[in-house]
């Protein structure tokens, strides 16, 4: 099970955060500060699953740009290293025309991760409510 | 993956982070966030991000009472990113409801997700949602319906779900595939927060699963996985259907947009192999339907791509769960081999994570690939070190202990992290006492090291296993006597060093070792031990509890005379002390210190036997010592008060006493902490640790008395009982130069040889956790076999205290019966899963009840004409007269055949007595042979044996599966075993509870869990509610207390005295329902009953 799904950049800023099991807001920094120290201090040539506390972290670097993904002990962790590889595609695929905007990473990450679960992997169907929406606002 | 993709995604991170990037800033320039965004990336302290957000805060707080909405959505968006950064924005949830109501579309889908981020699933505010959601699910605009679906998906509450279940399962049929496919995944969120709501939607999601949209398929999966995980025996059936849909997905068959690089919907493969080894696990038949689809599935998956790896590993996961064919097995366990000699490291990761779990099943894959293990356990890598250690402590054996505990504690050095700490220490500690053979120098150096570096964050109950499997001792006294000294001998040159960097819990135990066995040395002075102790009550950071325990030690130790004054300066200073434990400490301290006599009749030395005070008690006919609640209960039910509020004292009470029977504080505490049956096992040696504890333990000894090993046991297991199994050293040669290396592979893979197809293929493992060293209960006996001896060890493997009671029950009926006869029956009984315990003892009645049954001759032959061909068919005509005469009044269950083999044929069935349940196992004899060789003569062939247990339930289950093995030895001497096993509803343990309304009250307040439910209602001629309590009353054994108008409160107990209460109550057409019961999962099984009992009516 996916426990949160977190952006951060290499100054450890959060750029984004999806908790999947409730996390108290005031425990949140805290974590993710924790989390970003681990997976920073990570070599390139070190393996890209880490345990930290009761979970593991799989994480992917994408240049400046650090996407952290905690999951329970019983997850596929390189299955999840390629979710994170198909989020980032999506992202690519919607981003290439419109700017970055927090809610709209959000809205497609809801589409593909549902209470821990993934529930959606087709490119074209993660990104069809958006571009519904993108169309009617346009018009 | 292919490193082209990864540079076209370098330029993603600028639009992601907005990080000072050219580009960017003239991207954001127009928009306030990118402002924040921007203002935060330059900041560099804290304080000063914390003083932007809170003036960021203010503004958006300011422009968002002010109705401006074309605003909204911007504001909405920078309240989630303050909240993002852990700035609580809780002014703007009522707007982002507001937002989702009456927003445009973009601004209702900001929304929507503005509210699913903020609240969380019991906040109230989420209520106001509820309209919105009905409104949008009617929208015809498609895209509202939608996003109406995904928040429910995501959050919804409970108590309202009635009033959109109804719109979301119309969306079911949707035309659309996105909105039927949201719908399913909303249902199943209705599954995850209350599973009763939508279980009469079940063939729904049977058609979801048919959709002829893969997306639906895909999402119903989610719903099924999760209940096959519940009870995979409901959806055996479905097993074809998954296999085909694998089948098809592995095929290509889905359109070309479900791919990903090339490999078709992986994460749709993984997920049904997932459900796959649920359904086959332990199931040979179901098992044998996917062997080609897994066979396939590992021949696709040979591309080189990170997914194919994932989709791999879970593959191989399958193979090892499921019931085990040969070649597939070996295509698995190279596949594993390509991943742990990856160079690439997460693929090792993988790879050592897959054979973690297949060692589990096959010891012996460990050896192929011990070379690589070595490497990896001095791997720079700290996770992948972790991940070897994670392996070995599943193949360590009584050889390669000390290495393994080596190789962990080195580990335990260099790691920072708090919770490895922890893990590891436990890990530690289990297996250095779990290997009795060790018990010496080495295990009280390795406890040694585990207090020190656990510190205080370990478990509490390793240093309380410790002290008691110390006390407790084993076999030989003068083993015990050596290992005692050694401890001693480790302790004291600890605090001549420096005590104050021990961790507390490492004290108390010194401290309590030497007050106990401190006089073993024979040249250590009292008094030093004396004053090195109360140089521990000095020190600052000694807690209060450890100075509890130090003043302990000292009352045992002091003789008065020399030692005096220490004491006599020591008790002064605590009997002032503010802490009332430490002054009674001090007192005892003072008042025993100056009566020798007084104290040698309180503190005799080397009465350290653990329940001696208590078994001596009970032997001169007091009372066994029942826990508060089982009192509380048996109060409640012998009509007396309810004494809640003097439950809390009685902790108290015991520790003031504890200095009576010479037990350590937290022994002591937990003693009283645990469930009722823990005294009543004096006599019984070796039980330490908690249930838990006690079920991850396999002792050597043992495994090989036991004839036939059960094969009915989680697969997490067999391995350990496999490596134990085995003694013989490996001599797999290995071209690998390093002597060194060489040398560690062979201490470390010791004991794995051997074993090699028989662990393969048969899966099996020797009874766990049979009988602590002593073995009481070996070969227990009862004769309901005329000429057969049967010994029956019934066990239920989760609880350390359920095993010793039943043993001691056969023990003492049974034991005398023990005789030289030719052939021996043993049959175990043991639950599945862990999740319920059938406690089952076998009664004296029962071997007065069978024999009849069995001199009953030749009836079997009399009633079939042709019962050498047609066993089968006896057990259907003929078993109903076998039935115990003292059972055959009652009503009895069907009696459903089990299994069979050449020689043997097993039914059973259960019958409900009105304070128990009984099942009873009929064993039919159906092989010529066997019975010729049975020695007299009355007993001819075809004969039927009954056995009859009484079952109890330790933990509710909806359904309690008893599992079972009859092992029995031919006069040939060839041993067989057959398995069995028997599931019984809960119901069938629900009786009737007859209390008065003011009773019930009283009851009510006490009990801590519940459950609450909406039931339908019947609605006949009858007054609804009444109707419906009657029809509960008559399926469930239910026994209603009294109707009052609209409610009603029903009572009913789980055999033994386990109440449970219902109070019912009509609203708005349906039962709602609150169940409280002591037991946890008790209200919750309960209630499922209801349901199916109102559904089936």
């Amino acid at each position: 099970m996916i426990k949160f799904v977190l952006m951060v950049n290499r100054q450890g800023q959060t750029r984004l955060s999806r908790y999947y099991h409730s996390v108290e807001l005031s425990r949140r920094a805290a974590l993710e500060a924790d989390v970003v120290r681990y997976c920073l201090s990570r070599k390139k040539d070190q393996c890209s699953f880490v345990e930290y506390k009761d979970f593991k972290l799989v994480y992917r670097q994408y240049a400046a740009l650090y996407i952290v993904v905690g999951i329970t002990d019983s997850e596929n962790e390189l299955s999840i290293y390629e979710l994170v590889h198909n989020f980032v595609e999506v992202l690519d695929k919607y981003f290439s025309r419109i700017m970055f905007n927090l809610d709209r990473v959000h809205i497609i990450l809801d589409e593909m991760i549902q209470n821990g679960h993934i529930v959606e992997t087709n490119k074209s169907r993660i990104l069809a409510p958006l571009t519904t929406i993108d169309k009617m606002v346009d018009s | 993956m292919s490193d082209v993709v990864e540079k076209t995604l370098t330029a993603l991170p600028s639009l992601l982070s907005l990080d000072s990037h050219p580009g960017s800033a003239k991207l954001s320039s127009t928009s306030k966030l990118g402002n924040l965004i921007r203002g935060i990336t330059e900041l560099t302290s804290k304080h000063e991000e914390e003083k932007l957000i809170q003036h960021e805060l203010l503004a958006i707080k300011e422009q968002v009472s002010s109705p401006n909405t074309t605003m909204m959505k911007e504001l909405m968006v920078r309240s989630i990113y303050c909240e993002m950064l852990g700035y609580e924005a809780s002014f703007s949830y009522i707007h982002a409801i507001k937002l989702a109501q009456q927003g445009t579309v973009l601004e209702k889908r900001v929304g929507y997700l503005a509210v699913s981020l903020f609240l969380n699933e019991s906040h109230e505010l989420l209520l106001l949602l509820v309209n919105t959601v009905l409104k949008d699910l009617q929208s015809t605009n498609l895209i509202e319906v939608c996003m109406a679906l995904t928040v429910v998906s995501q959050m919804f509450p409970k108590d309202m779900i009635p009033a959109i279940l109804p719109l979301v399962e119309e969306k079911l049929n949707h035309p659309k595939e996105i909105i039927r496919r949201k719908a399913v995944l909303a249902l199943y969120k209705f599954y995850l927060i209350a599973p009763n709501q939508v279980q009469h939607i079940h063939n729904k999601f049977r058609k979801a699963l048919c959709d002829k949209d893969p997306g639906v398929m895909t999402a119903s999966l989610h719903i099924y996985l999760q209940m096959i995980q519940e009870n995979p025996e409901a959806y055996k059936d479905l097993t074809p259907s998954f296999v085909t849909i694998l089948k098809q997905v592995v095929g290509g068959k889905l359109p070309m947009d479900f791919n990903y690089h090339t490999v078709p919907a992986p994460w749709l493969q993984i997920q049904l192999l997932r459900i796959l080894s649920l359904l086959g696990k332990n199931d040979q038949s179901t098992s044998e339907v996917m062997y080609e689809v897994l066979d396939e599935s590992l021949q696709r998956a040979e591309m080189n791509h990170n997914i194919t790896y994932a989709i791999l590993y879970e593959c191989v996961k399958c193979i090892y769960t499921i019931h085990p064919k040969s070649d597939l097995l070996e295509k698995a366990a190279k596949c594993i081999g390509n991943f742990v000699l990856s160079p690439k490291i997460n693929l090792k990761y993988l790879g050592l994570k897959a054979l973690t779990y297949v060692v589990q099943q096959d010891p012996k894959l460990a050896l192929q690939h011990q070379m690589t293990i070595i490497e990896c356990l001095d791997h720079p890598d700290l996770i992948i070190k972790r991940e070897t250690l994670e392996l070995l402590f599943r193949i360590t054996n009584g050889q390669n202990v000390t290495v393994i505990v080596e190789k962990m504690l080195e580990f335990l050095c260099i790691s920072e992290d708090d919770h490895t700490t922890i893990d590891l220490v436990g890990k530690v500690a289990e297996l250095a006492e779990k290997y009795p053979l060790k018990y010496n120098e080495w295990f009280i150096e390795t406890m040694n090291t585990v207090f020190s570096l656990g510190g205080d964050m370990m478990q509490p109950d390793i240093p309380n296993s410790f002290l008691k499997l110390l006390s407790e001792g084993f076999d030989s006294v003068e083993e015990d006597r050596k290992l005692r000294l050694f401890a001693v001998n480790s302790y004291i040159p600890l605090l001549r060093g420096e005590p104050g960097k021990l961790p507390q819990r490492f004290l108390q135990v010194i401290s309590w070792v030497l007050g106990e066995y401190s006089h073993l040395r024979e040249d250590l002075e009292p008094a030093e031990v004396l004053s090195l102790l109360a140089k521990l009550l000095d020190m600052k950071n000694s807690s209060s509890e450890t100075k509890s325990w130090v003043l302990m030690a000292m009352t045992k130790l002091c003789k008065g005379g020399a030692d005096a004054s220490v004491t006599q300066e020591v008790s002064e200073t605590y009997s002032s002390s503010l802490d009332t434990v430490l002054r009674q400490r001090a007192h005892e301290l003072q008042y025993l210190s100056q009566d020798p006599e007084l104290r040698a009749r309180v503190l005799p030395r080397g009465s350290c036997g653990n329940f001696a005070f208590v078994s001596e008690a009970l032997a001169a006919g007091a009372a066994p010592y029942k826990p508060p609640h089982q009192r509380q209960e048996e109060l409640d039910q012998s009509k007396a008060l309810s004494l809640e509020p003097y439950g809390l004292s009685l902790p108290i009470s015991m520790s003031s006493c504890s200095i009576t029977d010479r037990q350590s504080p937290t022994l002591l505490s937990m003693s009283s902490g645990l469930s009722g049956d823990t005294l009543k096992l004096d006599g019984i040696k070796r039980v330490w640790g908690r249930e838990g504890y006690l079920a991850q333990r396999e002792p050597v000894e043992e495994a090989a008395q036991v004839e036939v090993p059960s094969p009915i046991q989680s697969p997490g297991r067999q391995g350990e009982g496999d490596s134990l199994h085995s003694q013989t050293p490996t001599q797999t040669p290995t071209p690998e130069p390093e002597q060194e290396k060489q040398q560690l592979a062979s201490s470390l893979f010791v004991g794995l040889a051997s074993q090699s197809s028989v662990s393969l293929m048969g899966k099996s493992e020797p009874m766990p956790q049979r009988f602590r060293r002593k073995a009481k209960g070996q070969g227990l006996g009862s004769s309901f076999i005329a000429n057969e001896q049967i010994s029956s060890s019934l066990i239920s493997p989760p609880s350390a205290v359920d095993n010793l009671l039943c043993n001691n029950l056969l023990d003492s009926n049974n034991a005398s019966e023990l005789a030289e006869q030719t052939s021996q029956l043993s049959q175990s009984l043991t639950t599945a899963n862990g999740t319920c315990h059938a406690e089952a003892e076998l009664t004296e009645s029962d071997t007065k009840g069978c024999n009849p049954a069995l001199r009953r001759d030749n009836c079997v032959v009399a009633a079939g004409p042709g019962p050498h061909n047609d066993p089968g068919r006896l057990t259907e005509v003929c078993l109903d007269s076998y039935l115990p005469a003292e059972l055959s009044g009652l009503s009895h269950s069907e009696i459903a055949p089990l299994c069979a083999n050449q020689s043997l044929n097993l039914s059973a069935c259960h019958v409900q007595k009105e304070d128990s349940l009984i099942l009873v196992v009929f064993i039919m004899n159906s092989s010529e042979s066997a019975i010729q060789q049975i020695p007299a003569g009355e007993v001819t062939s075809y004969s039927v044996a009954v056995g009859q247990y009484s079952l109890t339930v330790k933990r509710p289950a909806v359904h309690v599966e008893v599992v079972g093995t009859v092992s029995y030895q031919l006069p040939a001497g060839t041993s067989q075993s057959l398995q069995f096993s028997y599931k019984v509803p809960l119901t069938s343990f629900i009786r009737p509870f007859v209390v008065s309304t003011e009773e019930y009250g009283t009851m009510w307040l006490s009990f801590s869990h519940d459950t609450k439910q909406n039931l339908t209602l019947i609605n006949d001629n009858q007054e609804p509610l009444t109707a419906t309590l009657n029809a509960l009353k008559k399926k469930l054994q239910l026994h209603v207390v009294e109707v009052i108008g609209m409610e009603g409160i029903v009572a009913c107990r789980l055999l033994q005295d386990l109440p449970c209460l219902m109070h019912c109550r009509v609203n708005a057409g349906w039962l709602a329902v609150w169940l409280r019961s002591p037991v946890p999962d008790l209200p919750d099984c309960l209630i499922y009953h209801c349901q199916r009992a109102l559904q089936s009516l």
